[in-house]
């Protein structure tokens, strides 16, 4: 049997503002194995958010026990916190969060900076992950010259480049048109495909055809927990074509892409 | 760049506090050099209340300055002090064939040159015998050489005064820039470039005794002088300021008119040393005040870039950025802001004693760690008021920045 790459169990979140306590996440246990593109969905307010933050390292539960590839997270300190999430965690968010004064390769290499890689292999990782995501011509430019769809292949090759466990991402395509959104849906079903863990917090039903499993939450609890589109489709018609070839630039050759993502 | 003008202003005063201080005591390490340390340098100056306007048409004989009397009390009742010297100065014009020139013929003794610290740079100075011998020879400055022998050498050839001829023997150099301070009486008295010949200070006595006439604008003059100068040396460099005390007892007892001047060559470091005081408390508190004003303004903007790239910090924190990693780039942006200001400070402050030298005559030295202090004062302000706004970047929680919006 294959260990889980993250174990969650009982898992609580407690707000508590002034004598009022809010229960955000009640008890949540939770195994996510390696290869899985997990969606978790729900009602905003449900705590999705939160769960996610939890899972990032970014915030820590009330209560519970949280191991990540068997490290318990659940109670580091800061320090601690970063170096895990330096290591092991990947992170695209919903407005792109790129920084604006960098240019596309130095926000690539961000986390490969803090994680302490030498610049010069560092360099060639960024470059490799720009071409992958369709972005080699654009190295130099600054995140305010490219498209929301193309800001968003930038974040994600960067949360590809510490070559982390898990890959984390908060509504990665709330803020794109319905265009860049499918094309980003097509990198992520690349990814999946790579075999990287992907757990995505979601309200777009498109990706529920394409994930391994659905998490739904509602009021802090687990409510359903069933397997997604692509599991139930690979059975009858294996994914097979590589959909980030429709939205790299005709110059970027599909022969980029291959498992090198995470040969480094 | 605006709010790095104060660190700009603070480092362009460190630099000129120090460039005036250093100044300050290099102009007077200069003057005790060319007036010898262990020496103590006495004067004599035309008392005040006879120079009144009422009195130009009348001629009478001024007499005033040192006198025998006030040698023989020092030299007798001192102890401690080797050599008194006393010379005549006398101004009258100085003749060489048809060219004359204004300047001034001292009396003085074979150590003379030794006691003022004044090389020869050709030729040699006239000796005992020739003192006893009451010789007509002179050693003569290289103002008047240049100046009354422009084509030959004058070393051999002879200078004429009031009828008088006397044999160049030598040439020494010029004095160097003298007297800024005196211990009574002030102003500034500046006899660089003035011709200047030296003869045996008998010659002199025999010559035009000890009063002296001169024609000034109709009136006649008379003015009866002993000794224009006497230097008295002391043997114990440490006894100096004592002993003109002493000296300046025994004149103020025998001159009520303070028709004298003691200057105390040792004494212009200390009168440098309060000048380097003065100005750096001035120019220190102007430093440290634009410093002030200068870090908090940076501390302000450091402030509000913080609170404006909030989202900035969540990300750089969720990509594995530890707290210290936000604090040195934060201090990093801020010493980079304060050092820029700084290396404009630098620029200013080498501006300011170049001009102050010009304008004003007083003497700067730029030392090369001068600016270098300075602008690592201006990095160390900014490391100072860069850490509050770091820190509070670096403790923001990850998951509320990265919620700013
Ligand atoms: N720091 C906090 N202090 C107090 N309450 C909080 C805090 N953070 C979140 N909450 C509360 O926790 C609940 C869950 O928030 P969360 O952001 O996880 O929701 P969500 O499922 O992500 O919703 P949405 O789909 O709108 O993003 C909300 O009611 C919210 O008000
Ligand atoms: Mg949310």
């Amino acid at each position: 049997m294959v260990k889980p790459i993250i174990e969650l169990t009982n898992i609580r979140k407690t707000y508590r503002m002034g004598d009022m306590e809010s229960h955000v996440l009640q008890g949540i246990t939770l195994s996510i194995f390696p290869g899985e593109y997990v969606c978790i969905m729900g009602p905003s307010g449900c705590g999705k958010s939160t769960l996610l933050n939890v899972l990032g390292c970014l915030d820590q539960p009330t209560s519970g026990s949280y191991l990540l590839s068997s490290q318990d997270v659940a109670h580091l300190n800061d320090d601690e916190l970063s170096l895990v999430r330096c290591r092991n965690l990947g992170f695209i968010f919903q407005s792109y969060n790129l920084i604006q004064q960098l240019t596309v390769i130095e926000n690539i290499e961000l986390p490969l900076y803090y994680k302490g890689v030498p610049e010069s292999e560092s360099h060639d990782i960024a470059e490799k992950l720009a071409g992958q995501v369709g972005l080699g011509k654009h190295l130099h430019h600054r995140p305010n010259e490219l498209s929301g769809g193309q800001q968003q292949r930038v974040a994600i090759a960067r949360s590809l480049a510490n070559d982390p466990l898990v890959i984390l991402a908060d509504e990665a395509t709330g803020n794109l048109d319905s265009k860049s959104g499918h094309e980003i849906l097509g990198v992520f079903d690349d990814l999946h495909q790579l075999g990287k863990t992907l757990i995505f917090v979601t309200h777009d039903e498109r990706m529920v055809q394409r994930c391994s499993r659905v998490v739904r939450l509602r009021d802090g609890h687990i409510e359903s927990d069933e397997p997604g589109g692509a599991r139930k489709h690979r059975a009858a018609n294996p994914v097979s074509e590589l959909h980030m070839n429709d939205v790299t630039e005709e110059s970027e050759s599909s022969a980029d892409l291959p498992t090198s993502v995470f040969s480094h | 760049m605006l709010t790095a003008l104060g660190v700009v202003f603070g480092v362009a005063s460190v630099v000129a506090m120090l460039a005036i201080g250093e100044g300050a005591s290099y102009e007077a390490q200069e003057q005790i050099r060319n007036l010898g340390s262990q020496n103590v340098i006495l004067e004599s100056i035309k008392p005040p209340d006879n120079q009144g306007p009422g009195q130009q048409s009348r001629s009478f004989v001024i007499e005033y300055g040192l006198t025998s009397r006030d040698i023989n009390q020092i030299r007798q009742t001192i102890p401690g002090i080797s050599v008194v010297v006393p010379s005549r100065i006398i101004s009258e014009y100085l003749w060489h064939d048809d060219k004359n020139i204004d300047g001034s013929i001292i009396g003085a003794l074979p150590i003379y040159p030794e006691m003022r610290n004044r090389k020869l740079s050709s030729g040699r100075f006239f000796t005992d015998i020739e003192l006893a011998g009451r010789l007509p020879v002179c050693v003569i400055n290289q103002t008047s050489a240049t100046r009354l022998f422009p084509l030959s050498t004058p070393v051999g050839k002879s200078i004429r005064v009031r009828g008088y001829y006397y044999q160049v023997i030598g040439i020494m150099e010029d004095e160097g820039q003298r007297a800024t301070t005196e211990s009574t009486g002030n102003g500034n008295k500046s006899s660089s470039s003035l011709a200047q010949i030296v003869i045996p200070f008998t010659t002199l006595m025999d010559q035009f005794g000890d009063t002296f006439f001169r024609f000034r604008s109709g009136s006649f003059e008379a003015e009866k002088v002993e000794f224009h100068e006497a230097i008295v040396r002391v043997d114990d460099v440490n006894e100096v300021v004592s002993r003109a005390e002493a000296i300046k007892q025994i004149l103020s007892k025998n001159h009520p008119r303070e028709d004298y001047r003691v200057t105390v060559p040792i004494e212009l470091l200390r009168q440098a040393e309060r000048t380097k005081r003065i100005f750096s408390i001035v120019l220190g508190s102007i430093a440290a005040i634009s410093l002030l004003v200068g870090g908090i303004g940076i501390m302000n903007i450091m402030l509000a870039s913080v609170t404006e790239r909030t989202r900035e910090i969540g990300v750089r924190r969720a990509l594995g950025a530890k707290q210290r990693d936000i604090v040195l780039q934060f201090l990093i942006e801020t010493v980079l802001l304060s050092g820029a200001g700084g290396v404009v400070g630098v620029i200013l402050g080498l501006g300011i004693p170049v001009a102050i030298s010009h304008f004003a005559g007083v003497t700067t030295v730029i030392k090369l760690w001068a600016p270098s202090l300075a602008f690592s004062i201006s990095v160390m302000t900014g490391i100072a008021f860069g850490i509050y706004p770091a820190l509070r970047a670096a403790k923001m929680n990850p998951v509320e920045a990265l919620r700013h919006v």
